[in-house]
């Protein structure tokens, strides 16, 4: 925790800081919903904060407050120089903060986690679905107003025949062939041990570069437009056998 | 399938179908630790796209806590990392004394240190032959195990349980060291170096070990930190972060140790970090036993936070009613927030803690470190092949209780 990362954000922000606090010898700002994402980006972009590390972001529900329900609090750690901040938002219930997964990976999931168990619902997130629990479930567990004595209602037997419960995918970076070239290293050659590591240096390409990687891309697509044009000619069937019903 | 001279030219030359398949992986599969689904696109036998679910251990640690009083979260603590049940009880104990404002007497923190240290060697002994017998190595497995078997017998005479010893207590530990405590621990720390060394024999010039470690299961550090990765998963990337080192705790600062970094953060980094890790675990405990005093109190002298002598309770009426009312309306901890972080089994072990004046946490937050390492795996395991998933989601080392909470 460090008094430097405040004195720089009020220094910088000024106004948009709301309210700084040091209980406990850990610093903290507050800052308004909408000011969330850009606060968060300058403590990662900043050149004399480095906040690089994610560490933590949590909800804490609090819903007696009059003003905003929920409090959003994010912790972050400066890797070059080992500051650590902690930044607070509040959030009503059903307003929607902006997503950190942009600025760290590590965001994706902790505000998956916040959805999963506050219901609140980050902008632009890029997968926003339950994490710890399962999608039928009703509720969110962790707001105060969740008995914890509830029950769920059963969920029926899923009928799965596409795993559904995905993200979209695209093709992305396959692994090379071979492991190690260890003729060339024992021969005392620098030429590297792994793959991803070959693919950064350049002396492996990667998957999506290859032949095979389009050719199959180019197969989904046809086989998904085919797909899209089997539906559309089974709904119009449909819609005209309804038709006729009537 | 008939054999290939009786089928016809036709079905002969059928071309194979080589779209990506999209496989089903866990939650409960014999080769994963802990349950944990991934499902995924495969490319022949490389994987290009994954999706990692956890979830299938989750019991609602963060709202069970929330109706129980601050003592009872012991049992809880215990559950979230049951390979190194110790330094989650450490961590709480630390957590809600940094909230009530005290600190444990001396002879207490080093007690905690070296409870948490001697979980620490068996939490990366598990670890570490568990990723060699996951390349099929089932002999150093046994063998590595025999230490946690030994570090157990320790505990087992210090907290009365083998694995879940909910020994930590707010203000002090359940019970002062054994008369035995140091003989035990002194006696330990050559057979924890001899089996070291022996794992080093065995494994680290094993060509097959060697071939699937080296290389497989790499993390950027620049990606460990995005991910917010913590303890030997990020340490394997070259990033020097150890709570230890970079914000003491107890008598962290009082210690000589190094922290061992990686370079490749591929599988075989995080194997050797591990182990140089139990090295310096084994340093931390030798100084701490040097200077841990023989006698002293070992709990804060306040009877509103610590329960009172057994003794007591039976034979005056004072300790009585003050046990009666720790235990029923638990302790009172004052209102405010902290967030208390040590260096659990796997990294940053944090309580984000909200107290609202009640005998009641208001909201318990655990950091899980796996939790992050975990979400970070994809990232070790796009692009690389089926069967690394298996030794590199080893060598993250996730935890179910603790990951899923």
């Amino acid at each position: 925790m460090s008094q430097a990362v405040v004195d720089r954000l009020t220094a910088e922000l000024g106004d948009r800081i709301l309210e700084t606090s040091d209980a406990f010898g850990e610093h903290e700002v507050r800052v308004a919903v909408k000011d969330w994402v850009d606060v968060a980006q300058f403590l990662k972009d900043d050149e004399e904060l480095q906040m690089d590390h994610f560490i933590d972001l949590t909800a804490i529900d609090h819903p007696e407050r009059e003003s905003a329900r929920f409090d959003v609090t994010l912790m972050a750690r400066s890797s070059a120089n080992g500051h650590r901040i902690r930044m607070r938002t509040h959030v009503d219930d059903g307003q929607e903060p902006g997503t950190l997964s942009r600025i760290w990976e590590g965001a994706n999931w902790a505000e998956r986690e916040v959805w999963d168990m506050f219901g609140i619902k980050f902008k632009d997130h890029p997968d926003l679905r339950r994490i710890l629990l399962y999608e039928e479930f009703v509720g969110h567990p962790l707001r105060k107003d969740y008995p914890i004595d509830k029950a769920q209602p059963l969920v029926p037997y899923r009928e799965v025949t596409d795993i559904g419960k995905l993200p979209p995918f695209g093709i992305e970076e396959g692994q090379p062939f071979a492991r190690i070239d260890w003729e060339a290293r024992l021969a005392g050659g620098d030429n590297q041990v792994s793959p991803a590591i070959g693919v950064q240096q350049g002396q492996r390409r990667t998957l999506s570069d290859s032949e095979a990687a389009q050719q199959i891309q180019a197969r989904i697509d046809a086989r998904l437009a085919k797909e899209a044009e089997e539906g559309a000619a089974a709904e119009s069937a449909d819609a005209a056998e309804q038709g006729s019903g009537d | 399938m008939e054999p290939a001279d009786e089928l016809s030219n036709d079905q002969a030359s059928l071309e194979l179908d080589a779209d990506p398949m999209r496989l089903n992986m866990g939650p409960s599969h014999p080769a994963m630790h802990g349950t944990i689904r991934m499902v995924m696109d495969l490319d022949g036998e490389n994987v290009i796209n994954l999706d990692v679910q956890p979830g299938y251990l989750h019991r609602g640690f963060e709202k069970s806590c929330e109706r129980g009083t601050w003592a009872q979260v012991f049992p809880y603590a215990d559950r979230l990392n049951y390979v190194s049940p110790m330094l989650n009880n450490v961590g709480w104990s630390l957590a809600v004394e940094k909230l009530l404002g005290i600190e444990v007497p001396e002879r207490c923190q080093y007690y905690r240190v070296v409870l948490g240290e001697l979980s620490r060697i068996a939490d990366h002994f598990t670890c570490n032959g568990a990723s060699a017998m996951e390349l099929g190595a089932f002999t150093p497995f046994l063998w590595l195990l025999k230490v946690r078997d030994w570090v157990w017998d320790i505990l087992e005479r210090e907290t009365g349980a083998r694995m879940t010893h909910s020994f930590g207590r707010i203000g002090g530990m359940a019970a002062p060291p054994t008369a035995t405590f140091k003989d035990d621990v002194r006696q330990l720390i050559p057979e924890v170096h001899k089996v070291v060394k022996e794992a080093e024999i065995m494994l680290l010039r094993n060509r097959i070990f060697l071939d699937r470690m080296q290389g497989v299961g790499v993390l950027t550090k620049e990606q460990a930190l995005s991910y917010g990765c913590t303890g030997p998963v990020a340490r394997s990337t070259g990033i020097p972060y150890d709570v230890r080192k970079d914000h003491p705790y107890l008598v962290y600062d009082r210690f000589d140790f190094d922290v061992p970094i990686g370079e490749d953060g591929d599988n075989w980094d995080r194997f050797m970090v591990r182990l140089e890790e139990i090295r310096q675990s084994v340093r931390i405990i030798e100084q701490a036993l040097e200077q841990m005093p023989d006698d002293g109190p070992v709990n804060v002298d306040d009877p509103r936070i610590v329960y009172p002598d057994k003794q007591d309770v039976y034979t005056t009426i004072e300790a009585t009613i003050a046990h009666f009312k720790l235990v029923m309306e638990g302790l009172r901890v004052p209102k405010g927030e902290v967030y208390s972080f040590t260096e659990g089994g796997n990294g940053e072990l944090g309580f984000h803690i909200v107290s609202d004046g009640s005998g009641t946490p208001y909201r318990v937050r655990v950091r899980p470190p796996c939790w992050y390492n975990l979400a970070a795996s994809r990232e070790m395991l796009l692009g690389g092949m089926i069967a690394d998933i298996i030794p590199t989601f080893g060598s993250v080392n996730m935890i179910g209780g603790e990951c899923d909470r």
